[in-house]
This record gives structure tokens, C-alpha cells and sequence, in this order.
């Protein structure tokens, strides 16, 4: 790695979902102490627009190239916070977030010396594995503009002409000599009992 | 139909099969086998003149064997493409001796005996797999003695018998001596909802299905309600009793129809019954059944039967699954992404669900889903350009020594190698979907996973074991399955104990065993390993590999001394809140037990190996 690392740790404390449990500001300082980390902060909802500010004013001020949310799961926000990581001009994929609410300050809440120490952890572990993330270019694909639909009974006769419809080329492929499937076999059908061709 | 037939942007390639798919999504490279059919399709005028005169006599499929085709035939009257086809295998030929009857009277000369199948190419960005259902055979189920009772039909063959244009007009007869039955019993529930092997767990799994599956069919309830509402309608003075478990009439206007089901008169009796006998003399069918309402055994004296028969998957779907690299459910139902929120996508991206391949279900909801995976696919067909999340797989081509184990455990086929030329493994990152079980199981590190990389792994195994590693319980999750059930405990509030240090990756499948190991000799007491259930994994079937390099390595403890136990593999689906927390509380259970000395012992003994 040729550039220095400069990392910036966000602690969300979610309302109270999450600073309800966990001590946030324990949570700060310790990532603070953390190698590589330039800047810690704490921040009432980090997912909201001046959450989402103040990580873009922190790469900008901190020449920051590496970004720890510990929030929410990333199964919730990845996306959120990979955008702004572009829009402050960072490689998205230069983001870790360390998941303090679901698998943290949730399902510990009686216990809230547990639950901060495995926050403090969950961040130590997110810092760590920032430090060997790298930049990443998503490749992209031509797209060959026609569907194939497999299976000439009513589901597919429907899923070809909404393609068709839509302006897209379609190519039905049928096993039988026509199509219709097990539904043209059907004298009147449910509820509106009227006839199935 | 015929919208399908005749719209400008649809290719309808009918009597046709899927030869061979490959590419990815955007870029499918498809085979189609157009078999011949000896009929020019755009010339012929389905005027008729061919069956007339045409001397072979055959079952009609159609008309569920009711009918009669011959062997140059067209499947059913308002069939698209409307043009006859020639079953080859009846067809006596065309040599003059032998026959050739059609093509001398075919006026437009239409039928080339000739003609051979052809092979179509197509390039297509994405696929829509509607393969349908099949009717399941009752034919197994000796009680009700289906084929052997002349006038025990299958709701499919009654729908024949009623149809206007059917073999009998939509004159309703029965089977055993052409007249109208006046007491028909429909029994519900044929083939569906059924115990498996009737509970003898020593079953094979086909003596299993022939008796019937386990999940509700959908349709057969409603789909017995409008059959008696049609009798009801055609032949007012018809006795009508159905014979059922439960009647399941959940949809919009379901129960508005069954209510005027009841109100015609429909009897319904709750209970399947136990046996079915036939009259040798009348025909009639003497049934035995548990009122189970009424709380007595009763027996009912009908004329006909109707099994209100279950829907299995299509026999053709094997092949498609084989072709798209498609998981399917226990059931043979083909598996979506997401049981309620990718309830159309599938595994393999650019490849969308419509209808019954999907699981059992009625016209509307084929119908919209079919909408559904039209709409999902358009998302690829209007892109200009796709992308793909970079969390490929890339090779260090210094350090590949081209065993080709890699290609072997990609379950996407997305690696080029050949271990006979040690040709250096290529990945096709277009294809790749970032599962890593290649980088898992490659013996040399050769392989990089570009966003879950060994280095990024390491760092965090090692900062969560940095202090008092004998408190913690590293827990590797997969993203789709036991990460998101982790999640779900957390959505449910269910409360365990805070030791578990989780490490996310995109698949089980991407756990080596060095990070396992690596975990051990840090110090940490418990590892635990967790992803999909086998038929969920969102990488076809990457985690087949974390089962086997779980028990190598449970092995390989063994051997060395440590306890196998304190390795913990677990499959935890995104739904099993309350499994992830159970599996915590038990792994924490296990934490306690190891101690300080073992844990030191497995330092010493996995630092001797290096």
C-alpha cells in the first residue's frame, strides 16, 4: 500500500436504538485510539442528511480515504453510505461498517458492559479489515436486447406480451405443437368461471 | 393465445426445445432445437382435409385419452400456431405403398415429409422460465382405485367431459356405459398434503411422491367449487358431495363462490374416504368415509368420482434447472432468490420465475407473477450497460500452478481451467458471482477475492481475538442466510449472550480453513461456522464445500487432540432469528466449557504444525 492510510470512524447512535445500549462515546473514543484512525465521531443518526454531511465535510477536511460506519447492519445501509462515499468523490468500496444495532445493542440489552465492549470490538475488527480494502471499478456489460421465454402455458404467454409490449423482442419456446399449456385443457376457470382460451 | 401468436415483437417457436445455454446475464448465448413437424406452419389453413383422410387412430393427449386424434392431427381447434403437425411415430410415412394419403390431398401442399429439424441460435439478455406443472398419477392410490373403477376420473378428464368442445360436447357421461351420472362425489386432496410414505421413514423417496406430496396443491379446492357450480348450472337436479380435510377458499372471491356452492346444494362432507368399491353390475361406486363432523362412518352410493388431483412439478424442469443452474425447493418446485421479497428472481442472474415451475398456483397469480418477472427483467433489458458488484474473484496468474480445483468448486462455472494442461485458471468475471468458495479452496492463495480478500479476513479474525481471546466466539455468517438471521434476532429483540465476534462474508463457501485455524491458535475457545441451509444457499450449492471442509477439519482437530466440538457449523436460514440466538446461547455454553489450559495446549500444538 503506497498511499497512508486515513481513516475516519463514524458511531451512530441511532436515537436511542443504539446509544440506549451501547456507549456510544466509549465506542468514539476507543476507535480514536485505533492505528490509521484520523478522525472519530459521534453522531445521532448517521444514515440521516446531516449524518451523511458530516462524514462528506470530514473526507474533505481530513483528506480521509477510508470510511468505518458503525451503525445498523450493512444489509440496510451499505448502499446508503457506499453513495456517499461517492458523492464526496472516495471509491465506494473503500467503507466498512461495523454492525452495532441488530447484532449488537438489540439482542444485549440487559446487558450494556457486554454489549459496548462487543461494539468496541465489532469497530476494532471493521478498522482492521478498512485498512486492506481497496479501491474497486465495477465492470459493466452489454446487454443483448431480446428475452427468451421458456414454457408456452398462461404464465409465460403473460410474462411474452407484457416483454412484447414493453417494445422488447421476445422468443417463446414451446415443447408442444401450441401453446396454452395445462390451462386450454380447463373448461371455465375460477373465480369468474368464464372460459380459459 | 392468439395475441401471442400474432404480436410483431413475439417469435413464437413452438414444438421446440432448449438445447444448451450459456453466458451470463445480458448476454445468454441460447440453442433451440425446432423439431420438424413436417407441416409448413405459415402455409397451412388447419382446413382439416389431411385428418380426414389419414388411417391411424390414436389416443388423444389432449382430451386426456377421452378422445381420439389421428396421426396427422392439430392438439385442439383454437391451437397457436394453427397448423396440423405429423406424429412421426404413428404416422405410417410417406412412402406411396404405405400411405402419403395427407400429402396427396393437402391442396395447398403444405407437408413436406421431408423436412428436418432445425437448430436456432438466439442471443438473449434474459430468461423467463415458465415451465408449468404437471397433474399428479392417482393411479398409486389402490383405495380409490383409479383405473381400475371405470367411473373414477381425475378432475383433469372431468374438465373434458364438461367442456363444450371435448369428446363428448360438453354432454356429461360417464366413462362405463354412457349415461349421465345423477350422484357425483368429488375427494379432494389427491396426491396433496400427503405424509410422506405414510410415515415409513424407510421409504424410498419414489415410493414417497407416488402416494402423494406434501404441500397443498392451491387450486384443487376452488377448482372443485367451480366444477359444482358448473354442474349445478348445466344439470340442476345432480347430487353433489365433496369429501375434503379442509376447504381452502382464501382468495379474492373464493369464498363467495363456495358460499354459492353450498347454497346450490353442494354437499360437503368432512373427510377423506378410506375406500372406494365398484358395483361389477351397475358401475356404481360404494364410498366409506369418516364424517369426521359428524362424527360417524358413513357410506355414500355415487355413480361417479372425481379425484380432485394435486399439481406436481413438470418432468421438463429438470433439464432447464440443469441448463440455468437452478436450485429447486425439497418439493421440485423451482427456488427463488427470496421467499417475499425476490419471490420472481432466481440464483442465476438475468433468469426470472412465472407461474407453476415456480410452485402451485392459480391463473391470477401466474399470471401476476408472470407480470412480475416481465417487469424484473426489463430492469436488464433497459439497461444500456450492466454492472457487476466488485466482489469478483480475481487470479494471480505467478502463483496459479493450474490445478484446476478452483473450476471444479465454482458452482457458476465461471472459471476457465484444465488441470491436464495446468492451464492457468481464468476467471470469467461476467459469470462470477463472488461466492469465494474458489478462494477457499484453492491450496496456493492464488485467488484474491477483490472485496472479502484473505488480508481484510485476517485483520479482522486477528483484531477480534487481539485481547482476551478466551471470551470470544468467532462467528463467520453469510451475507444472505445467517447474517440476515442475525440480523433478524436483533429486528425481534432476542436477547444472547454478547461473545459471539462476527465476521460477514458473501458466502459460507468463502471460509477457509487457515482462518479457522488461524482463529484456534489466536486463542479463541469457539468457532463457529454458519450459512444457508443446503437447498437456500444463494450460491446454487457453494456451501456443499463448507460441509466438507468443515469435517476435514473436524477430522483433522481430532487427530491433533482438540476437541471437535469447539468447531460449530450451523445452518441458519434469514428467517431463524430465534435458531441464531439458540446457536449462540449453545456455543456460549460451549465457550465455557474449554478451558484455559486446552485453550493453550491448541496454541502450542497448531504453533508446532506452523
Amino acid at each position: 500500500m503506497t498511499e497512508d492510510l486515513r481513516i475516519g470512524v463514524f458511531v451512530c447512535e441511532c436515537g436511542h436504538n443504539i446509544a440506549g445500549t451501547v456507549d456510544c462515546e466509549a465506542v468514539r473514543a476507543h476507535a480514536s485510539t485505533l492505528p490509521d484512525v484520523v478522525v472519530a465521531q459521534r453522531n445521532r443518526y448517521t444514515c440521516s442528511d446531516p449524518g451523511q454531511q458530516q462524514i462528506k465535510q470530514a473526507i474533505a477536511a481530513h483528506n480521509l480515504n477510508r470510511i468505518v460506519v458503525a451503525a445498523c447492519t450493512p444489509r440496510l445501509h451499505e448502499p446508503t453510505f457506499r453513495a456517499c462515499l461517492a458523492q464526496a468523490g472516495l471509491n465506494s468500496y473503500l467503507l466498512d461498517m461495523a454492525n452495532i444495532r441488530e447484532q449488537c445493542a438489540w439482542v444485549h440489552q440487559s446487558d450494556p458492559v457486554g454489549a459496548t465492549r462487543k461494539a468496541m470490538d465489532a469497530v476494532t475488527m471493521a478498522v482492521a479489515r478498512a485498512r486492506h480494502l481497496n479501491a474497486q471499478k465495477e465492470i459493466e456489460m452489454p446487454v443483448a436486447r431480446a428475452a427468451l421465454v421458456i414454457g408456452g402455458g398462461i404464465a409465460g404467454i403473460q410474462a411474452s406480451l407484457d416483454l412484447a409490449d414493453a417494445g422488447h423482442q421476445v422468443y417463446l419456446v414451446e415443447k408442444q405443437p401450441s401453446i396454452g399449456g395445462k390451462m386450454a385443457q380447463l373448461d371455465k376457470t375460477f373465480p369468474t368461471m368464464d372460459c380459459s382460451i | 393465445m392468439m395475441d401471442a401468436g400474432r404480436h410483431p415483437r413475439i417469435k413464437l417457436l413452438a414444438y421446440s426445445e432448449i438445447v444448451s445455454v450459456s453466458g451470463y446475464v445480458g448476454n445468454f448465448s441460447v440453442r433451440v432445437r425446432k423439431k420438424a413437424r413436417y407441416v409448413d406452419e405459415s402455409a397451412c389453413t388447419a382446413c382439416g382435409d389431411c385428418a380426414k383422410v389419414c388411417p391411424i387412430v390414436v389416443p388423444n393427449e389432449f382430451e386426456v385419452g377421452l378422445g381420439s386424434r389421428k396421426a396427422i392431427y392439430i392438439p385442439f381447434p383454437q391451437a397457436v400456431p394453427s397448423a396440423y403437425v405429423i406424429d412421426h411415430a404413428n404416422c405410417l410415412g410417406d412412402v406411396p405403398i404405405a400411405c402419403g394419403k395427407c400429402r396427396d390431398i393437402c391442396e395447398i401442399k403444405c407437408i413436406d415429409f421431408d423436412q428436418q429439424d432445425q437448430i436456432i441460435n438466439l442471443d438473449v439478455g434474459a430468461i423467463i422460465v415458465a415451465t408449468g406443472l404437471d397433474v399428479y398419477d392417482p393411479s398409486a392410490l389402490d383405495e380409490y382405485g383409479y383405473t381400475r373403477h371405470e367411473n373414477v376420473v381425475t378432475s383433469l378428464e372431468f374438465e373434458r367431459l364438461i367442456d363444450a368442445g371435448g369428446p363428448t360436447g360438453g354432454h356429461l357421461i360417464r366413462p362405463s356405459d354412457r349415461k349421465p351420472p345423477k350422484r357425483i362425489g368429488f375427494i379432494q386432496c389427491v396426491g396433496s398434503r400427503t405424509l410422506s410414505g405414510n410415515g415409513d421413514p424407510s421409504a424410498s423417496s419414489g415410493q414417497r411422491l407416488s402416494r402423494g406430496r406434501p404441500y397443498c396443491s392451491n387450486i384443487c379446492c376452488m377448482n372443485t367449487v367451480k366444477d359444482s357450480l358448473l354442474l349445478k348450472d348445466h344439470y340442476p337436479d345432480t347430487d353433489i358431495s365433496v369429501f375434503y380435510m379442509d376447504i381452502r377458499a382464501f382468495g379474492k372471491g373464493f369464498e363467495d363462490l363456495y358460499r354459492r356452492s353450498k347454497e346450490a346444494g353442494v354437499k360437503y362432507i368432512r373427510g377423506l374416504p378410506g375406500e372406494v368399491v365398484e358395483d361389477p353390475v351397475s358401475g356404481n361406486l360404494l364410498l366409506t368415509v369418516d364424517n369426521t363432523t359428524q362424527g360417524r362412518v358413513e357410506q355414500h352410493e355415487l355413480d361417479m368420482v372425481v379425484l380432485s388431483i394435486g399439481l406436481v412439478p413438470s418432468e421438463d424442469q429438470a433439464h432447464i434447472k440443469k441448463l440455468l443452474t437452478l436450485s429447486q425447493t425439497d418439493e421440485g418446485f423451482l427456488l427463488e432468490s427470496h421467499p417475499k421479497l425476490k419471490p420472481v428472481d432466481t440464483p442465476t442472474r438475468g433468469v426470472y420465475l412465472a407461474g407453476c415451475a415456480e410452485g402451485p398456483k392459480d391463473i391470477k397469480d401466474s399470471v401476476t407473477q408472470a407480470s412480475a418477472a416481465a417487469a424484473r427483467a426489463q430492469i436488464v433489458l433497459n439497461s444500456d450497460k450492466l454492472k457487476v458488484e466488485a466482489i469478483t474473484a480475481c487470479v494471480d496468474r505467478e502463483v496459479c500452478t493450474g490445478c484446476g480445483l478452483c473450476a471444479k468448486v465454482c458452482p457458476y462455472s465461471a472459471i476457465l481451467a484444465d488441470s491436464k494442461t495446468k492451464m492457468i485458471a481464468q476467471v470469467l468475471e461476467a459469470k462470477c458471482a463472488g461466492c469465494g468458495a474458489c478462494s477457499a479452496e484453492c491450496r496456493f492463495d492464488a485467488i484474491t477475492m477483490r472485496h472479502f480478500s484473505d488480508a481484510a479476513l485476517t485483520a479482522q479474525i486477528d483484531a477480534a481475538l487481539a485481547e482476551n481471546p478466551e471470551n470470544k466466539i468467532v462467528t463467520f455468517a453469510c451475507n444472505w442466510c445467517s447474517y440476515a438471521g442475525a440480523d433478524y434476532a436483533g429486528v425481534s429483540r432476542m436477547q444472547y449472550p454478547p461473545n459471539a465476534r462476527i465476521i460477514r462474508t458473501m458466502c459460507s463457501g468463502r471460509i477457509d480453513e487457515d482462518f479457522i485455524l488461524r482463529a484456534f491458535q489466536l486463542g479463541a475457545p469457539v468457532v463457529l461456522v454458519s450459512g444457508c441451509h443446503y437447498a437456500d444457499c444463494h450460491y446454487i450449492n457453494a456451501n456443499r464445500w463448507t460441509q466438507k471442509r468443515v469435517d476435514r477439519l473436524w477430522d483433522r482437530l481430532e487427530r491433533k487432540g482438540i476437541r471437535p466440538e469447539r468447531l460449530q457449523l450451523e445452518w441458519i436460514s434469514a428467517a431463524e432469528g430465534a435458531k441464531f440466538a439458540t446457536v449462540m446461547r449453545e456455543a456460549e455454553r460451549i465457550r465455557q466449557g474449554v478451558t484455559p489450559e486446552e485453550i493453550e495446549l491448541t496454541r502450542r500444538v497448531l504453533a508446532e504444525e506452523g
